[in-house]
């Protein structure tokens, strides 16, 4: 009796170990396989499995934020590529989404578990070499919050002696200090301390991402995000490397959308310059 | 080896932190010092309301963070209209938190101080005051100088807490050096030494008084 169990167990651990270096064999050989299968390309292959895997964020207010209550993701991005995927295949609900960190989704991409990256993905010539990018789709970069009626308009409002509140080590930091080097600049930890001595009046106004801000707006309408963006960090879908069908797809898409007032629509719906 | 570039390529930042971290320490340290004094005898005062809100004052101020009452004060007190700037509201949080300690301190030596001298100085015609002021409280400054000198020591590394208020210090300035050039641990070496500049005087300069002290016995 005890006998076999021991050699049930040995079984068991070849089948563990087997499977292992079998996996280990399989990851390679996977991406083998797609490169010799890409006769077709990136768009066929979707058409052809009739969904699209978007990565998305799951933690950025108004971008893509899981509801803790009925577990969906929901948020700018998101119905931008429920958007892409009815204009593609069709039929929104053949978006599927998977959820993603800005160090997970590039590989996640390669490896073939996602076909695009809606996720506030800067474009940038970096991850150019990684990825393809689609249009712009939402123009970010860096602006100013202030509570409403404050005498800040703009970074050419910031003199000698205004307060800005930061982030530590952040780079809109670094940038405030170079084009508005007259400016007092208080660095924080993190962005909920930056806000709450925003509130507390201990800064004339915070800069950061105005993605960022449209959400501190959100949270509190008393505040507003003023000016024009003064860094330039434009959003854009990725797509693997090498996929031009599947870029001028989304493309298309993204320009349909433009078009016909669906994506000023959801623009209106998730971004609010100020409440 | 520490990269001593790090120290000569941001030495006004050190400096500039350096500076204003003496500055937070010496007036949290007179500024415990009187309050935790008047604490003190509050807690032993014949008057019970006193003991109350003494005891009251020490408990809370001990046993809560330096943290949230440096964050409080930095930004729930605006809402009542009470505007203190990261400084004077770290400053001030230092003077709150440390006087708790240096009360208990002081009562401590106050109390060693046996109970017959009061007793006596009370039946001599002295009141509760001027006992308190030529016969007790000069004995039990002796007792009290050590735990006091400890007391010290740890405000002027606390005074780290203005950190988190962008006030400028030491520590303020090290985090900004280090994320801007990705150094982390010769940033801080630096840091160490700059408060070991303020620190280690303090103690020897506390051990002298302790000597000194106990020579007049």
């Amino acid at each position: 009796m005890f006998k076999k169990k021991k050699g049930l167990l040995t079984v068991l651990l070849l089948a563990m170990l087997s499977v292992l270096v079998l996996s280990a064999c399989g990851s390679k050989d996977s991406s083998g396989d797609q490169s010799k299968e890409s006769g077709k390309n990136a768009l066929e292959a979707i058409k052809e499995k009739d969904k699209i895997v978007f990565g998305v964020k799951n933690d950025t207010r108004l971008f893509g934020l899981k509801d803790p209550k009925t577990g969906n993701i929901e948020g700018f991005d998101i119905d931008i590529a429920k958007e892409i995927a009815k204009i593609i295949l069709g039929d929104e609900s053949k978006a599927e989404f998977k959820e993603v960190t800005s160090k997970t989704r590039i590989p996640l991409l390669q490896k073939g578990d996602i076909d695009a990256i809606v996720a506030t993905m800067t474009i940038t010539e970096e991850r150019k070499k990684e990825v393809d990018f689609s249009d712009v789709y939402f123009e970010a970069g860096q602006a100013l919050l202030v509570k409403k009626g404050s005498p800040i308009k703009s970074i050419d409002d910031i003199k000698k002696g205004t307060k800005v509140l930061a982030v530590k080590g952040s780079t809109s930091a670094v940038n405030i200090r170079e084009k508005a080097p007259d400016a007092t600049v208080l660095e924080f930890e993190n962005y909920a301390e930056a806000f709450t001595a925003l509130k507390a009046g201990q800064g004339d106004t915070l800069t950061t991402d105005n993605a960022i801000l449209y959400g501190m707006v959100d949270e509190d309408p008393n505040y507003q995000v003023v000016g024009d963006i003064f860094t330039d960090e434009p959003y854009g879908i990725a797509v693997k490397k090498d996929s031009p069908e599947l870029v001028q797809a989304i493309n298309d898409a993204l320009k349909e959308l433009k078009d016909n007032g669906k994506y000023d629509e959801l623009y209106k719906k998730w971004i609010k310059t100020s409440n | 080896m520490p990269d001593f570039s790090i120290l000569t390529e941001n030495w006004d930042m050190y400096i500039k932190g350096f500076f204003i971290t003496i500055y937070t320490s010496l007036i949290g340290l007179i500024g415990s010092f009187i309050l935790g004094t008047i604490l003190a005898i509050f807690r032993i005062a014949p008057f019970k309301p006193f003991n109350w809100i003494g005891t009251i004052y020490i408990e809370f101020f001990r046993n809560i963070p330096l943290l949230i009452i440096a964050f409080f004060l930095f930004t729930a007190l605006p809402t009542i209209n009470m505007q203190l700037d990261g400084f004077q509201a770290g400053t001030l949080a230092l003077i709150i938190y440390t006087s708790a300690f240096i009360a208990e301190a002081i009562r401590a030596g106050i109390l060693s101080i046996p109970k017959g001298q009061t007793e006596a100085a009370r039946s001599s015609g002295l009141t509760y005051t001027q006992t308190m002021r030529y016969i007790i409280l000069p004995q039990a400054i002796k007792i009290v100088i050590p735990p006091l000198g400890n007391q010290f020591i740890n405000l002027v590394k606390n005074s780290s807490i203005l950190t988190i208020l962008a006030a400028g210090d030491l520590m303020y300035q090290a985090d900004l050096i280090s994320t801007r050039t990705f150094v982390t641990f010769d940033v801080y070496i630096f840091v160490a030494i700059f408060y070991l500049v303020i620190t280690i005087p303090l103690s020897t300069g506390v051990n002298y008084l302790e000597k000194r002290l106990a020579r007049s016995n």
